[in-house]
């Protein structure tokens, strides 16, 4: 099973990962603030990851690390 | 479990301080990629621009130098013909490159010096807060144009790469995009590629990246990649607009 982890704390919530997902596995966790003040992005459903890393490469500001 | 993807090593911990959704930080990555797989890092060289990326220098681990507006290539031209062993590059806005900048460019490619150049167009001035650049589309609302770019009082928007490729000198011009998974991979080939060309001593390699700016379009990430897809391909099309070393193998 693929592993997506985020470092949460960098994240700005753009939401670019979100919409590169094919399978609709991350969110934006909406009531949750990061250090920087924004709305960071999450795993909401680690079943369906296929580790595709469709996220990671979308990601502006390089804070997705993808196993597999 | 084995990684698939983490943050290149060439770029450094630091924090981008880039816009939520700016596309500089998918370029910065692409560019230390390359770095990380050709194993040039300890003797690359960038030259930052004046521009949202002038603190590129921050970001990447390689050696950086801070260049006046627009020169970057000049400087670039300085420091590989002093040291030819190293690999030179520069990252540039359009604000720096296609206007102040322009004729270093120009004279640079004329040239064909022997550095790559990544030239990031999102057809507006970033960092001074979205006012006009000479890449703006016909009829683009920006600080400096509200009623839209009118072409017949301000011209027309200039196709560097298309300009750039009627030149003898220049070995590799090409224009890619980061609005989305499919046309990143092939910005990073190209972005490879014109580092390769370096490397081998061909010449002069610019890679035109089509960028978004969402905040001074005033659009979310997501409606700035579309409006990328929709308003500045048709404008700006992808392509290897010259690649010489190629057209020579074919001629034999």
């Amino acid at each position: 099973m693929a592993k997506v982890t985020f470092n949460t704390d960098m994240c700005k919530g753009c939401g670019l990962c979100v919409d590169a997902c094919p399978k609709q596995c991350l969110a934006i966790a909406q009531d949750k603030l990061n250090p920087k003040g924004y709305s960071p992005a999450y795993m909401k459903d680690q079943e369906k990851c296929i580790g595709c890393a469709f996220c990671a490469t979308m990601c502006p500001d390089c804070i997705i690390t993808v196993e597999k | 479990m084995a990684i698939v993807f983490e943050k290149p090593k060439a770029l450094t911990d630091a924090p981008f301080h880039y816009c939520p959704g700016c596309p500089h930080g998918i370029i910065h990555r692409l560019v230390a990629e390359t770095m990380d797989e050709l194993g040039i890092e300890g003797k690359a060289i960038g030259v930052a621009p004046v521009g949202c990326a002038v603190m590129a220098y921050d970001y990447f681990a390689c050696d950086m130098i801070e260049a006046a507006h627009g020169r970057a290539p000049a400087v670039a031209t300085g420091i590989k013909r002093c040291r030819p062993d190293n690999i030179v590059f520069t990252y540039q806005g359009d604000g720096d490159l296609a206007s102040i900048g322009m004729a270093e460019t120009v004279h640079a490619a004329a040239r064909n010096e022997n550095i790559t150049v990544i030239f990031v167009n999102n057809a507006i001035y970033g960092m001074t807060g979205g006012q006009m650049a000479p890449t703006s589309l016909p009829g683009q609302v920006t600080q400096t144009s509200p009623y839209g770019r009118d072409v017949n009082h301000c011209g027309w928007p200039i196709r560097v790469s298309e300009m750039l490729a009627t030149l003898e000198g220049p070995e590799y011009i090409t224009r890619v995009a980061v609005n989305n998974v499919k046309n990143v991979r092939n910005a990073k080939k190209a972005i490879k590629k014109a580092f390769q060309n370096q490397i081998e001593g061909k010449g002069f390699s610019l890679v035109e990246v089509v960028s978004a700016c969402p905040t001074n379009w005033g659009m979310t990430p997501k409606q700035a990649l579309e409006w990328i897809e929709s308003d500045m391909l048709p404008y700006y099309p992808i392509g290897v607009y010259k690649d010489r070393s190629a057209k020579e193998d074919a001629a034999e």
